[in-house]
């Protein structure tokens, strides 16, 4: 369609749409993120994402599948170790989230031929958004609702109170795995938005700013990913107003959001 | 008697070749309240979750009935801040119908509460929605670990009141933790004191003076338990002695 074609055709439009759509599970996956705490467990995966990246230019495989290929293998690991308990939670986020990038790093440096915008990848790279980015996004986003759709009452279940969930007969622990794989596969589309480094913003501040003001928690999912929208429209417009980098001003817009929602609904209350 | 709703055989429940549970054998049947008691660290929570089915064990077998439907109520309901639930919202996730959540919320005396949020509830009406939550599901067994838990005094007594009451109604299996000894002693059928092993099971009035009840909680509080009992089932004097077997009608009257 003709239209359609007009509007992909613009590099402005590609980069509103693709951020939308990131947005749109942004927004369940964050409130995830904030109920569980797992915002430093998204942080690791999110920079394992780099060295999925170096990974994919070594065996030459698409960019994306190498991604989420090692987000959900280092999701695993991370679940085997932490089962182990020599070492605490945080400490091993730790280990591996840091390990993970500079060994991208490092395996990115050693493959002087790719020409990789390290840039692009560690704070995002939106406006250079193309159609085959479009339809993994809008792919990966259509997968992720309506697992989310299937699965809802169960994650919600285990997220509020996990031995009372596998009692009333929850798979908790394929749940989980599944919330982890749902984790990699938006990180390997979010990445190309925000960057590595900033993927764990657009899934946290748009739902911390929804807590604020919701009862019940599919509300908390819709408010956050209304602020999901309002960051990625706001970052964009003011990228190309005032000519700043576009995933750090999605990240600015939506705490600007959060600092904004918490200081009026604080007046409210007092 | 007709089948059990849980039998367990010879129950055992290892962590690192260390015995939690050493081969415990049990049988609930409908209309029984057991009670566990037991030091910390006796493997009361560890035999309970063997029950539910979410701890493996290590020897020994958990049969259930064929489609036992087990209502269970955890020691707490810790909610986390940044989760927003109202009271109707986490009964609806039991999958039960809003009419069948509401009538377990009145039952449970906290019907009230339906549009509350779950994170301003007080100890013992969290306790109570707990209860409610595993009522919907209209159990064959309820399961609890230490319902009372952040109750007060008063609270806990009418809890334990609401128990025995649902048993009646439902006519399920009852198989509790409890640390309030006292309370137990008067509201429960069957006690079973665990370190373990079973160290001795039984009616109350009779587990106080079992030699292995007096070793596992010392002498006072075994006395003391024995003579709470009597309270109970027989009469005191004005001034407080218990008045031992053939006491009066009128001794029964002021009860």
């Amino acid at each position: 369609m003709p239209i359609i074609d007009a509007v992909l055709d613009d590099f402005f439009w590609r980069a509103l749409i693709g951020g939308l759509g990131v947005a749109l599970v942004a927004g369940p996956l964050g409130c995830f993120v904030v109920w569980r705490r797992m915002a430093y467990f998204g942080d690791t995966l999110a920079h394992s994402a780099l060295l999925g990246i170096a990974l994919s230019f070594l065996i030459s495989v698409p960019l994306n599948l190498g991604v989420i290929i090692t987000c959900v293998v280092l999701a695993m690991a991370l679940v085997l170790l932490s089962r182990t308990r020599t070492l605490a939670t945080d400490t091993l986020l730790g280990i591996l989230a840091h390990s993970a990038l500079a060994i991208g790093l490092v395996t990115l440096s050693f493959m002087p031929d790719v020409r990789v915008d390290l840039t692009g990848l560690l704070f995002g790279d939106l406006l250079a958004m193309s159609r085959n980015d479009l339809l993994w996004i809008y792919g990966g986003a259509a997968l992720i609702l309506v697992l989310l759709a299937v699965l809802w009452r169960g994650l919600l279940m285990s997220t509020i109170h996990e031995e009372l969930a596998r009692v009333e007969g929850v798979a908790v622990e394929r749940l989980r795995l599944v919330l982890m794989l749902m984790f990699s596969l938006v990180i390997a589309v979010a990445m190309k938005i925000v960057g590595v480094l900033l993927i764990t913003a657009l899934l946290i501040i748009p739902a911390a700013t929804a807590r604020r003001l919701a009862h019940n928690p599919e509300i908390m999912v819709a408010m956050a990913i209304g602020f999901g929208f309002i960051a990625v429209s706001g970052g964009l417009s003011l990228s190309w107003h005032l000519d700043t980098p576009a995933g750090p001003s999605i990240v600015v817009t939506a705490f600007v959001a959060f600092l904004l929602v918490y200081g009026a609904a604080g007046k409210v209350r007092t | 008697m007709t089948d059990p709703l849980v039998r367990l055989e010879n129950l055992t429940v290892r962590f690192d070749e260390r015995p939690v549970v050493d081969r415990v054998n049990l049988a609930i049947h409908r209309g029984d309240i057991i009670t566990i008691i037991g030091p910390n660290g006796a493997g009361k929570t560890t035999l309970i979750k063997a029950v539910l089915g979410i701890q493996k064990v290590s020897a020994g077998h958990v049969s259930l009935k064929k489609n036992l439907v087990i209502g269970y109520v955890p020691q707490h309901l810790t909610l986390e801040a940044t989760l927003p639930v109202s009271v109707k919202r986490f009964m609806l996730l039991s999958g039960q119908s809003i009419a069948e959540c509401e009538s377990a919320l009145a039952r449970t005396g906290v019907g009230h509460l339906l549009h509350a949020s779950v994170h301003h509830l007080s100890g013992g009406e969290k306790q109570r929605l707990l209860l409610a939550r595993a009522l919907a599901r209209k159990p064959d067994l309820l399961v609890l670990d230490e319902p009372a838990q952040g109750v007060d005094i008063n609270g806990q007594a009418s809890l334990y009141d609401l128990i025995r009451e649902l048993r009646d109604d439902l006519n399920c299996g009852v198989i509790m933790i409890s640390h309030d000894l006292h309370l137990v002693m008067a509201a429960t059928d069957k006690v079973i004191c665990l370190n373990q092993h079973v160290c001795c099971s039984g009616y109350p009035a009779d587990i106080s003076h079992d030699p292995a009840f007096i070793e596992t909680f010392g002498r006072p509080v075994a006395e003391s338990l024995a003579v709470y009992h009597h309270h109970h089932n027989h009469s005191h004097d004005l001034h407080g002695d218990v008045v031992e077997g053939g006491h009066t009608e009128c001794d029964h009257a002021h009860h």
